[in-house]
């Protein structure tokens, strides 16, 4: 059964390289309209699950399809109804803001009436107007980012891949392009599929969220069903100065414990259904055995709990590895 | 064709806000063209001599079974029969002979009389080289005729009178044509090669193939985009390396058409070529490496500086299916020798032929995906 109009609909997708499969046979659908992000760590196959929808490499087995066209079958109808926007920066440095977007517009054959109109708005969109004659190279990473998302959308299509969206992005610019997301998602009607390192992001933008880990499916569910589904409503997050060997079994003894993730350096999050009571045992716990309490701060459960509950490794290594990704120099750039 | 000419686009606007390249691409070839055309020297060998047989009397003869001699030892020439000067003189202007030995009517008859013989050597001085070479050859050819088998007081030396077809050429006329192939090769290396492969690993071919953009649309746009690149090196190192060099030839309309259709021909052949290589490459440090190697592989055999006919039997089938051989070929017999549109033919031929080859190849290698 194909997927209906504007929706994004795989069943029992793989993905091998060799003897290596990157994709284990992952299924999901999203509805048309949903934003729907995609979660995992590096290496976890959500890449190669976005390449293979947007046609980029073949699938080994399985089905996909896009706005009801078969991926295998009708590339170029799944090629149409889409915009995709790639991780990396890849707009011409050397054009401007309104030739990039227009020479896409032709890779479209969106017609010339069209094309003026569609750059008008999405410039307008991502608020690019005065920068319309701007050589790409002039633009701060925040703008070059928004001038993509305007380059992926310039054809009018109803799908919207995004990948790793504000990946190297300021806080501020990130909650422009969030902004930005949004308003074009209601006043384009979009349905968007996004993969994302940052919780508070998938949290704000996604209706739903997949977690991906090793080439499999390990959750799938709105955020606030995410969170609940992790044990314990509060983290303690706890840093001891030299506790002993047996420190995490005894920490997991505490009332209230559903879980306990020793992170190295005396550093521990401790899960717990009542913040208030684990927190004062274990103080008194630290007290008695003459252990100094370096930081202690509580929290509510977040994606990144969630996150690690299903993945069992810690989101923020992920985001550390991605802020460190340094793109590598263009020809002709300027020191 | 939208999408088509929406890459050309971009690579021609891409081109034009980068001058540093364009400049590259047109002074690095007069540079290496002045300071290695001056390194070169050596030894003809197998060059195409035509001999035209008026005389057909035994002194004749004896001429033949020099020359007979020379293909058989130093093999400085080989001799081809040929039935008029007429014939022979076009075979030279096209190229298909380095020169031809007139043997007049009436030549053993004066050598017997004694009445100043004397044999016609015909040679191709639009390339130095080799016309030194063979007028050197013949010289000591005819003073061997002329001993007699006894010798005598006094001599009738039989004399070689040499025929130049074209007025003297200097050196860096004779190089022009290999400066103007060298720039489009460089144009086609980093516009064809080097910015391609860096587009690739940037990214921007995942956003050309997330469109609907055709294989053939993807291909024909890059070979197109570049093939027009290296027209305007061609152009300008055309014009250019004419006015230093001191050729009129940009005051002649025809030899103008010949020399576009020279430059288009050529242009394809080297893009269509690069693409095929460079089609499956990931690395951008490939065609960086393959710079020099592809310079010095389709350059230098190219008798662009140095005669083909001095090359061992290897180099010389590589100049044989080396298209800047043809290119050379071509530039020379509009620059040089004004040999018609004939004489230039089959070089065009060649370089759409080759093209077209390798655009197909280079097609059906392009990957639709990663």
């Amino acid at each position: 059964m194909s997927g209906e109009p504007g929706s994004i609909r795989i069943e029992n997708i793989v993905k091998r390289f060799g003897t290596f499969e990157a994709v284990k046979g992952i299924s999901l659908e999203v509805k048309p309209g949903e934003t729907f992000g995609l979660l995992g760590p590096n290496g976890a196959g959500k890449s190669t699950l976005i390449r293979m929808m947007t046609t980029l490499i073949p699938i080994t087995s399985g089905k996909a399809w896009i706005d009801g066209h078969d991926v295998d079958a009708e590339p170029d109808a799944v090629r149409r109804c889409m915009g995709v926007i790639p991780q990396a920066l890849t707009s011409d440095i050397n054009l401007t803001v309104q030739e990039n977007l227009s020479i896409y517009a032709k890779l479209y054959s969106v017609p010339r009436a069209e094309r003026r109109r569609s750059i008008d708005e999405l410039l307008e969109a991502v608020d690019l107007t005065k920068w319309r004659d701007a050589e790409t190279k002039t633009l701060s990473g925040g703008m070059r980012r928004r001038l993509e998302i305007a380059r992926g959308l310039v054809h009018n299509p109803r799908i919207f891949f995004l990948d790793e969206p504000t990946t190297g992005l300021d806080p501020v610019s990130r909650v422009a392009v969030w902004e930005m997301l949004n308003a074009l998602k209601s006043r384009r009607q979009l349905t968007i599929l996004l993969t994302t390192h940052y919780m508070d992001e998938a949290d704000r933008l996604c209706d739903r969220i997949a977690i991906v880990d090793h080439g499999n499916l390990v959750a799938l569910d709105t955020p606030a069903n995410l969170k609940q589904s992790v044990p314990g409503n509060n983290v303690i997050e706890v840093q001891f100065q030299d506790p002993p060997g047996d420190w995490e079994p005894r920490l997991a003894a505490l009332p209230e414990v559903t879980g306990v993730q020793g992170e190295g350096s005396g550093m521990f999050r401790v899960l717990t259904g009542n913040g208030s009571r684990t927190t004062t045992e274990l103080v008194g716990l630290a007290v008695r055995e003459g252990i100094a309490i370096r930081t202690l701060s509580v929290q509510n459960t977040t994606l990144d709990d969630v996150f690690v509950h299903y993945t069992g490794r810690q989101l923020r290594d992920e985001q550390v590895k991605a802020a460190a990704y340094v793109m590598p120099p263009r020809p002709g750039m300027q020191p | 064709m939208i999408r088509m000419f929406a890459i050309v686009e971009r690579e021609l606007r891409k081109f034009f806000r980068s001058p540093a390249l364009m400049l590259t691409a047109m002074v690095f070839p007069l540079i290496q063209l002045v300071v290695l055309g001056n390194a070169f020297g050596g030894k003809i060998t197998e060059a195409r001599v035509g001999v035209v047989d008026y005389d057909q009397g035994p002194q004749a003869l004896r001429v033949h079974e020099a020359f007979d001699s020379v293909a058989a030892n130093i093999r400085t020439f080989r001799t081809v029969r040929y039935e008029s000067d007429k014939a022979a003189q076009e075979a030279v202007r096209a190229g298909r002979l380095d020169g031809a030995v007139i043997i007049p009517p009436q030549f053993s008859r004066r050598v017997y009389a004694g009445e100043n013989p004397s044999l016609g050597l015909l040679v191709d001085n639009s390339d130095q080289f080799l016309s030194g070479s063979l007028e050197t050859e013949m010289q000591s050819l005819t003073d061997a005729l002329n001993q007699p088998a006894v010798p005598q007081r006094v001599l009738n030396s039989i004399a070689l009178e040499i025929v130049e077809l074209y007025p003297y050429i200097e050196y860096m006329k004779y190089l022009l044509p290999g400066s103007i192939t060298l720039a489009m090769f460089v144009s086609v290396m980093i516009g064809g090669g080097m910015l391609y492969i860096d587009d690739k690993a940037r990214g921007v071919h995942e956003g050309f193939l997330v469109t609907p953009i055709t294989r053939v649309e993807l291909v024909g746009g890059l070979v197109t985009a570049g093939a027009l690149k290296a027209v305007l090196a061609g152009v300008v190192l055309t014009v250019l390396g004419s006015l230093i060099a001191g050729l009129d030839v940009l005051f002649h309309p025809l030899a103008l058409v010949q020399l576009a259709l020279m430059i288009i021909a050529t242009s394809f052949a080297f893009n269509a070529m690069m693409f095929m290589m460079m089609v499956r490459v990931e690395d951008p440090l490939v065609p960086r490496a393959m710079f020099g190697i592809l310079n010095t592989l389709l350059y230098f055999p190219s008798g662009a500086i140095y005669p083909i006919a001095a090359f061992p039997g290897w180099l010389r089938a590589l100049a044989q299916v080396d298209p800047f051989t043809y290119a050379v070929h071509g530039f020379k017999s509009v620059l040089l020798k004004d040999a018609g549109f004939a004489a230039m033919a089959p070089d065009l031929l060649y370089l759409f032929a080759i093209g077209t080859i390798a655009l197909v190849a280079a097609t059906k290698l392009f990957k639709r995906t990663l």
